[in-house]
């Protein structure tokens, strides 16, 4: 009882043991409340290739191999498709697990959302097929139901866990290949390329707060002069055309000069006239994928697909 | 020139009071919920097939099939505007309808199991999985349309964006329910001895 007279206490006023009592059941159901959900559901794993085994069923080699014919499809076809074998889905269902794992990674391209999940719940001997909802013309539930019964179930039921996935990437591939998607970028992936948009968004926030620092310390002219040195400076660094190196430290000198008037005051610690603070980013990193393959984040996924067992 | 600053100095008000974010949420809430019905009636589309594959079947038991028949007729029966989105009463009546369509399906699926012939028949057999498939994607988009709702709910009814959804008349929307809530939170009796 001494921890609710406390609460009291805090509250400041006394109050009745029954308000009191309330008060501590919602705190309590808060906090379970706030527990359920981590404890309801399996982690999705972080999408690292396009062969993830978390069971150790299939030999390195299998792997390998199976990696290089789906990393080769999309290179000439553009559409991601991603197998995962996992234990088991505990406690959900396959087809939810499914769908929850296949949306957070959002496989397929930006663009096109041509993205494509096969799942192995090896304990509970289950697979999955999940479609996004562009190929689900190339790939409709009945074909995918197909492709488990004809390529996979009865290897699994062999044992043969790597034969009943490569057979189910040549038939999946086999439909999609049939399909009229857009031909995929040449060569600019996602790894390596320089991403005009995202130095683009940098500068754009990074200039001002720059520009102000340079002036608060340098005075006006001579810190409009050092933002577009700088600014130059970076873009050769990135771009490595003295051209465009040129043209963004121009830009940034011109910025720094014609902003010193306004938003300048504001950040040198006077309350200036005019917009103080800078919008904050909107907090939402792409996901860049490490060693070569990631996600396109493009693929939506409206539970389609197909389920099976063996 | 003061009238362009008083425009402006309006517009700042309303979008910094959540009126934009109450748009663009209710928009996003309306297409979700297109979607649930887009699924639902994918399913009530299906039915008159399985039916009709299932009366092939000549002893199937007549009174599953009869049901089906009738809650399929009850679910397309309703009316559904996205005003119903903002009438408690009239969605949960077409939850229910739809719920219980649902239910006699799996229990039209369930009972299929005794007929061997049935089991057997392909076309049958791919019904099956295009309902499962749909009624997948009922889940999906029933989710979606929670999580809309719930982005919708939460900005309706913290503050300060509360005020906005009195003033001008923004009440939070009805989520999906489960309609046999008491009969899932009590847990099932196995008894082996009966029989």
């Amino acid at each position: 009882m001494h921890f609710l007279a406390l609460v009291s206490a805090r509250l400041g006023k006394p109050l009745s043991d029954r308000r009191l009592w309330r008060w501590f059941a919602g705190l309590v159901c808060g906090g379970w409340l706030a527990i359920a959900p981590a404890l309801a559901q399996l982690p999705v794993p972080a999408l690292s290739a396009h062969v993830m085994d978390t069971t150790s069923t299939l030999s390195a080699d299998q792997v390998t191999q199976l990696e290089a014919k789906l990393t080769a499809f999309e290179q000439s076809k553009g559409t991601q498709i991603v197998f995962l074998l996992v234990p088991t889905t505990e406690p959900e269902d396959i087809a939810s697990y499914a769908n929850r794992v296949a949306n957070t990674w959002k496989i397929g391209r930006k663009e096109v959302g041509d993205g494509l999940l096969l799942i192995v719940a090896k304990n509970d001997r289950k697979v999955r097929i999940e479609v996004a909802k562009t190929l689900e013309g190339a790939i409709p539930d009945l074909a995918a139901k197909r492709i488990i019964d004809q390529a996979i179930t009865p290897r699994f039921k062999a044992g043969d866990f790597a034969g009943g996935l490569n057979g189910a990437a040549d038939q999946l591939m086999a439909r999609v290949t049939g399909e009229a998607l857009p031909e995929p970028a040449a060569a600019s992936g996602q790894g390596g390329g320089f991403n005009w948009t995202d130095f683009a968004i940098f500068a754009f926030f990074a200039v001002p707060v720059m520009g102000a620092v340079a002036r608060g310390i340098l005075g006006s002219k001579l810190g409009a002069l050092a933002t577009g040195g700088i600014v130059g400076g970076v873009a050769l660094l990135v771009t490595s055309s003295v051209l465009i190196a040129g043209l963004a430290g121009v830009g940034a000198l011109i910025y720094a000069l014609l902003s010193s008037f306004s938003i300048g005051q504001a950040f040198k610690g006077g309350r200036g006239p005019g917009i103080g603070g800078w919008p904050g980013g909107s907090g939402r990193s792409g996901g860049f994928g490490g060693g070569g393959f990631g996600s396109g984040g493009g693929g939506d996924f409206g539970g389609g697909g197909a389920s099976g067992d063996w | 020139m003061t009238r362009w600053f008083y425009i402006l100095m309006a517009a700042l008000t309303l979008s910094g009071c959540g009126y934009n974010d109450f748009q663009r949420l209710d928009e996003q809430t309306k297409s979700a919920w297109s979607e649930v019905l887009n699924q639902y009636q994918r399913r009530a589309d299906l039915v008159p097939n399985i039916v009709a594959t299932v009366k092939g079947e000549a002893a199937f038991e007549q009174e599953t099939l009869t049901k089906v028949i009738e809650a399929r007729a009850k679910a397309t029966s309703i009316q559904v505007t996205p005003e119903t989105l903002n009438n408690p009463e009239a969605f949960q009546k077409f939850q229910a309808a739809q719920g219980e369509l649902g239910s006699a399906l799996s229990r039209l699926m369930a009972v299929s199991e005794q007929y061997p012939n049935l089991k057997a028949n392909e076309g049958f057999r791919d019904l099956r999985v295009q309902l499962e498939g749909t009624e997948n994607r009922v889940t999906v988009a029933r989710n979606r349309y929670i999580q809309a709702v719930q982005a919708y709910n939460v900005l309706a009814r913290s503050f300060p964006s509360n005020l906005t959804a009195m003033v001008l008349g923004y009440p939070p929307k009805p989520v999906f329910a489960v309609q046999n809530e008491a009969t899932i939170s009590t847990p099932p009796v196995v008894d082996f001895n009966k029989k």
